[in-house]
């Protein structure tokens, strides 16, 4: 086979395969529509306004109803003291939280 | 046609024998270039799936947030303040919201207590996030005591536990009722946290805004385009600070790219000497070089492009999910809807494919021009 031949058919194979992704991601599944449609009922039914990703402060876990620059409240220029302004986790021997017995109980704590 | 075709083949055929005399060199270039592109690309489509994610669920959220300001800090809604509202043109349900934050010392970590009505939660039972599920071990009908700011010990029974595919939602959500909520947070009677407006014309918000903002001066209303812009700002920062870690790789190779394309090798000096010496036009040195910087560069932004489309969206963008998602003691597990912005990739194909097949030229044209005796000596 003739080395023009080879380097065309891969691009045509990987030009293809980009196709097919823009093509998969035009048109969302339909596990997928529901997912999003049935978090979007909930956002409406609940009258969420933020994402839970950070939960440590106020302003981390609901960042659109904080107080105004509240990352900055302690003076100016002041650096967030929570991860959601950090780049990377602590090592997890640090985040080790205590054993589960919650559940575990059938009568309260 | 054919002859045209034919002839572009020949080129290519040539240009790759040309390529595998320098293998090593260009197989390197090829991998260097690959794990750029794949690296730009991983991140564009990371950020742009979360951000597109986060505005399609949260254009559900209310047209109006109205938070009452003492100090400059928010406070709570006092009894009445929903009437002083009045009736405002264009609001179609004005609603006082329920809801604080809970520290658990067992977690080290935080809830959202949120107050839902009577016949969606029975007095006695919260409806509680995944996340909080799944680190707490608790399941459908467990129960569970929280003690609260006052001291007191509440126990409740966990009615149900919210679906995971809400979690990047709900994570740390506990719903409960609205006595239940009072009682624990000894919350004043007649009290709220803020108010959610609702507008009917998403034309007339601001002007709801605008006249809330005059009725009640000491109140802050939040819009839903502001909540949108704030996610779009949040992953935007994050996405430029991972830029900025990269813009020295992406320096290197940008150098590393334009010292490949833009310095000949004597080699490559000689060889096209010698093209031109057997007979070859300038238009075809150009031409073959054009195949050479296409070939490499096309491969490597499609190559980088597939693998980081496979990597964001089958393995959960594993090598920067910790700088992208950042993190939290009670983080949600998500996992993203496919979704690619083709404008995104479009600039990436402008910016990785044409400088470099640019690059290419020049000195193959200035190589091509001059004289195959001078080139070759």
């Amino acid at each position: 086979m003739r080395p023009s031949s080879l380097a065309l058919g891969m691009l045509a194979v990987l030009v293809t395969a980009c196709f097919l992704i823009f093509g998969l991601v035009s048109r969302l599944s339909v596990e997928d529509e529901q997912k999003l449609n049935a978090n979007r009922a909930l956002v409406e039914k609940l009258g969420l306004t933020d994402l839970a990703l950070f939960t440590e402060a106020r302003y981390t876990r609901h960042p659109t109803q904080a107080d105004l620059h509240s990352a900055l409240q302690d003076h100016p220029g002041a650096f967030d003291h929570f991860p959601s302004g950090s780049l990377l986790p602590p090592p997890a021997l640090l985040t080790q939280s205590h054993a589960h017995l919650a559940g575990k109980t059938t009568s309260p704590d | 046609m054919r002859i045209w075709l034919e002839k572009q083949r020949h080129l290519i055929d040539f240009t790759l024998a040309s390529l595998a005399r320098r293998k090593t060199k260009n197989i390197g270039l090829l991998l260097a270039y690959t794990l750029l592109v794949f690296v730009l690309a991983s991140l564009t489509l990371f950020t742009h799936a979360l951000r597109s994610e986060a505005t399609y669920v949260l254009a559900g959220s209310p047209e109006v947030i109205l938070q009452r300001m003492v100090a400059g800090r928010h406070d709570l809604i006092p009894p009445g303040y929903l009437d002083n509202i009045g009736r405002i043109r264009g609001v179609q349900k004005k609603e006082g919201r329920l809801w604080g934050y809970y520290y658990d010392p067992v977690l080290n970590a935080n809830y959202t207590f949120m107050a839902r009505p009577a016949d969606e939660v029975a007095d006695g039972h919260i409806m509680v996030g995944n996340a909080l599920a799944r680190e707490r071990g608790l399941d459908k009908h467990n129960t569970i005591s929280f003690r609260s700011y006052s001291g007191k010990l509440f126990t409740f029974e966990v009615s149900a536990v919210l679906s995971p595919d809400s979690e990047l939602l709900s994570a740390d959500l506990v719903l409960l009722s609205e006595n239940d909520f009072r009682s624990f947070f000894e919350y004043p009677a007649g009290h709220y946290t803020d108010i959610a407006l609702s507008v009917a014309n998403p034309q007339e918000v601001r002007t709801v805004a605008a006249k809330l903002a005059s009725a009640l001066p000491d109140s802050r209303p939040i819009l839903r385009e502001e909540v949108l812009r704030t996610y779009q700002s949040v992953f935007d920062w994050r996405e430029g600070i991972v830029l900025t870690v990269l813009a020295g790789a992406i320096l290197a190779f940008v150098i590393l790219a334009w010292e490949k394309a833009s310095g000949l090798s004597a080699e490559e000096k000689r060889e096209i000497g010698i093209l031109k010496a057997i007979g070859w036009e300038t238009g075809d040195v150009i031409r073959m070089k054009t195949w050479e910087g296409l070939l490499i560069s096309l491969t490597a932004f499609l190559l980088g492009f597939i693998a980081a489309y496979v990597h964001v969206f089958h393995f959960g963008a594993a090598i920067f999910e910790p700088v992208l998602k950042g993190w939290s003691v009670l983080y949600p597990k998500f996992r993203l809807v496919p979704t690619v912005d083709g404008l995104q990739i479009a600039t990436l194909f402008f910016f990785t494919v044409f400088p470099y097949t640019a690059a290419v030229l020049v000195p193959i044209w200035r190589a091509a021009i001059t004289d195959p005796d001078a080139v070759m000596r």
